[in-house]
């Protein structure tokens, strides 16, 4: 057999050649489609892409957490060097804030806010896809630190004068100014763009008062967004120059304001808070109403206070700054802005239970997400009430406190709520049933995990254990309570088996889902799930704020007059027909957005010190930019978003 | 596809310009609160009475407000659908905007040469980076207006053309609007 003629050698290399064609040929198909998604400027697509990439960022920083939580086990372990501890606290924030929590919220975005307003896609939809290379490239950008030796190691809120070039020498607060200057002028980008989609593309009849609870939340959020990030991006900018071209903008010494960096990174970061927390309010107010069978309790007073909220937000960045002695008359203002918070986020809780009370309740996997995270987040917000006051305060900063605090604020409310909204509107996007059942201990070995972890922080941050410190001395008397929380963060992670296994199995052979198999109220669920390309085959007229539980209104009723808002010839198209009456034309695809991103990294990389990096990139940006502008977004004829 | 007039009565790219202008009123509040709270305190010299040239200044402010007088003439031309007259006077625009980024960098040097280079002092920081980044908005804008003058040479005047030139304005008078309160408060309150 393995004698073979010399004169065979042809022979063979003809086969070879012949399988390397049909590999190329089974490849073709598979490029193709990877350039499509490296192009798609379809929001439901970018959805996806943004889900994926803020998931994988999230368990990266969620390991971040647990190696914590291991070296924080028992009292003066040297598992971690410290100096790794803190980069590994610095990494876990800022990852789970930036490239975690922001990119999932705008992947809800994306893929929610079209369909609730009746749209075909978002008002820009290449600078959407814009906006997710930036949110990569930023993240990656950041990781690209680890194989240098150099994570940033001055907290996520990177306070001066510790992050001054004096005090943090290394590369590492350099990744982090240029990561996040990066990715924000992606998110800033988005802002924009969901500003003009939902209050230039509602179809026709979505006035404001019939807009969705969750696009609402969207539309604050983006208005959010673009007021709290610029004094981030001066701030960041600052630190820039003072790190590497000498500047003096925290530079006590040289008369600087030593505050300025807390006043402008809070002033920012105490919306941010809210910039997470409201969307995840917004998925609760779908959730709740869908399964109480029951439209939203006081939908008006829960839109203002949302409104409210985000308003009050901007006025109370100072109570992070308690300890740092602003004086009396500043910390009593702040004292009082921030508890007067509590009324409308109180006014919402109300409001979600009130919707439940008298109605059909189902306990569906998204419904116990959404009771889950009211609950979780009285108790968060409980705490946040608590050292609102300053001598309070006091007691409790810099301590696990703290921490419990937050992370019941983050879990409790945009965690769980960001889990309420997969299990909803997973079959939306897939066209499958996640399994009800493995749906059920997701959601309950979270809760308990989350509440075993967390809970006894409460307790230990009282006792003194404090924050941002690598180990704590035995004479304290807090193993007992660290050792409960390391313990929770372990079962943390198995509380993710339930949710992978039945993302798996779903996606390979889950139930079919219908349009609406929620029997929601709202406009996402008359279309095809997953929706087709456009969305909508014909656009939809909308006459009350849940179009679906209305059955379609009878000439005959009209003319009885039973519908107190049925507009002249008001027929309500419940659920859209499979085929579009006449062609639809979509925005195509576009290789541009990643151009300018790829060239916008390139010049982020030279930030590092290389000045003909930077000019190469933002040479190549400016190519990106004009090959954009001149691009035409219809190319497959005349189209109109 | 139906084209459905948008909601608001503004077009997707207008309202995404007035967005955006709001985004940015919050990058210069921000750029000229630290000047305003900064000013006063460096603890070494140059300081900015010393070396703030004010006529000069109002000569390039004068400059750069005219920009703003040809952007206004040059859309009414776009509207009037008069070719000639609009690229004459966006090219106007974008070189009186030149015009004012050449006395910056005249400035800038002019500094530099009496001893204020970047890393001298709060003021050397606070003012270039403000200054700075106006000036950054400046140079993005003179290449925006120099494309639309080269573009405008074929091509049909229609209404998606004559938007794109207010929207430019739209912009351009931002940025000379930000600057209107750079130099009241840099130089006249100086």
């Amino acid at each position: 057999m393995n004698s073979q003629p010399a004169g065979d050698r042809s022979e063979r290399l003809d086969g070879l050649n012949a399988r390397a064609r049909a590999m190329g040929q089974a490849w073709k198909p598979r490029l193709a489609v990877v350039a499509d998604w490296m192009t798609t400027v379809d929001h439901k697509k970018i959805a996806i892409l943004y889900f994926l990439s803020g998931m994988t960022f999230l368990l990266i920083a969620g390991m971040e957490g647990q190696l914590i939580r291991v070296q924080l086990a028992q009292s003066e372990l040297r598992i971690l060097d410290p100096n790794l501890y803190n980069q590994l606290f610095t990494m876990h924030g800022t990852t789970m804030v930036f490239f975690a929590g922001m990119p999932l919220i705008i992947a809800y975005f994306n893929f929610v806010v079209p369909l609730q307003i009746g749209a075909r896609d978002v008002a820009f939809p290449r600078l959407n896809m814009f906006s997710w290379w930036l949110a990569v490239f930023g993240g990656l950008f950041l990781y690209a630190s680890v194989p240098l030796g150099s994570m940033p190691d001055g907290g996520w809120f990177a306070y001066t004068p510790l992050t001054n070039r004096e005090y943090s020498p290394g590369r590492g607060m350099d990744f982090y100014v240029l990561a996040l200057l990066l990715a924000g002028v992606g998110t800033i980008a988005g802002g924009v763009n969901f500003v003009v989609t939902i209050l230039n593309l509602r179809a026709p009849g979505m006035t404001f008062m019939r807009l969705p609870l969750f696009t609402w939340m969207a539309l604050v959020v983006s208005i959010l967004i673009l007021l709290a990030f610029p004094p981030f991006t001066v701030g960041l900018l600052f630190l820039l120059f003072d790190r590497n071209f000498g500047t003096h903008f925290f530079d006590a010494a040289a008369g600087a304001d030593p505050l300025l960096w807390q006043h402008l990174f809070w002033v920012f970061g105490h919306p941010e808070v809210y910039i997470l927390v409201l969307p995840a309010f917004g998925i609760a107010s779908e959730v709740i109403p869908t399964f109480s069978r029951k439209g939203l309790f006081g939908y008006p007073v829960v839109v203002f206070s949302g409104v409210l909220i985000a308003f009050l937000g901007f006025g109370v960045w100072a109570h992070h700054m308690f300890a740092v002695g602003m004086g009396p008359l500043a910390n009593s203002v702040f004292a009082g802005a921030t508890m007067l918070i509590a009324v409308p986020t109180g006014i919402k809780i109300f409001n979600w239970i009130a919707t439940m009370w008298g109605g059909k309740l189902r306990f569906t996997t998204p419904m116990l997400w959404a009771i889950g995270l009211v609950s979780m987040f009285i108790i968060g917000g409980l705490s946040g009430v608590m050292h609102a006051s300053p001598p309070t305060d006091l007691q409790q900063t810099d301590t696990y406190f703290i921490v419990a605090h937050f992370h019941y604020v983050l879990i409790g409310g945009l965690v769980f709520g960001l889990f309420a909204g997969l299990y909803y509107w997973f079959p939306k996007a897939t066209g499958k049933m996640l399994s009800d059942k493995l749906g059920k201990w997701h959601f309950w070995l979270t809760l308990a995990a989350f509440n075993i972890t967390f809970f006894p922080m409460h307790f230990s941050g009282l006792l003194g254990m404090p924050r941002r410190t690598f180990t704590y001395p035995s004479e304290l008397g807090l193993d007992g309570f660290n050792l409960v929380s390391t313990i929770g963060a372990g079962l943390f992670t198995v509380a993710f088996v339930p949710l992978i296994v039945n993302l798996w199995k779903t996606l390979r052979n889950g139930e079919p889902a219908g349009a609406n198999p929620w029997g929601a109220p709202t406009l996402e669920w008359s279309t095809g799930s997953p929706p087709p390309h456009y969305n909508f085959a014909v656009v939809p007229r909308v006459q009350r704020r849940d179009p679906l539980w209305h059955p379609w209104i009878r000439p005959e009723e009209e003319e009885a007059g039973d519908h107190e808002d049925a507009g002249p010839g008001g027929v309500e198209p419940r659920l859209q027909p499979e085929v579009a009456p006449e062609p639809v034309v979509m925005p195509s695809n576009s290789w541009w957005p990643m151009v300018m991103s790829i060239g916008m990294l390139i010049a982020t990389v030279g930030g590092l010190g290389s000045l003909e990096t930077t000019l190469v990139g933002a040479a190549i940006t400016l190519v990106g930019l004009f090959g954009w502008a001149f691009e035409p977004a219809f190319r497959d004829g005349a189209g109109h978003l | 596809m139906s084209e459905l007039a948008p909601v608001t009565g503004i077009r997707n790219r207008k309202l995404a310009m007035w967005t955006f202008i709001g985004s940015e009123c919050m990058l210069f509040a921000t750029l000229i609160s630290t000047y305003m709270v900064y000013r006063g305190r460096n603890l070494i010299g140059p300081y900015p009475h010393e070396l703030l040239n004010v006529p000069f200044i109002t000569v390039t402010t004068f400059v750069l407000l005219m920009s703003s007088l040809c952007m206004v003439l040059a859309l009414a031309a776009m509207q009037q659908g008069n070719r000639r007259q609009a690229r004459f006077r966006l090219f106007l625009t974008a070189a009186l905007g030149l015009v004012f980024l050449v006395g910056q960098f005249y400035e800038f040097n002019h500094f530099h040469h009496e001893g204020l280079g970047l890393s001298r002092n709060l003021f050397s920081s606070t003012f270039y980076i403000l200054t700075g980044t106006h000036g950054a908005h400046v140079l993005g804008g003179v290449i925006w207006l120099s494309t639309l003058f080269l573009r405008l040479g074929s091509g049909p005047i229609d209404a998606e053309r004559i938007e794109t030139v207010e929207i430019a304005g739209l912009y351009w008078h931002f940025v000379d609007a930000v600057w209107i309160i750079l130099f009241t408060l840099i130089y006249l309150l100086a």
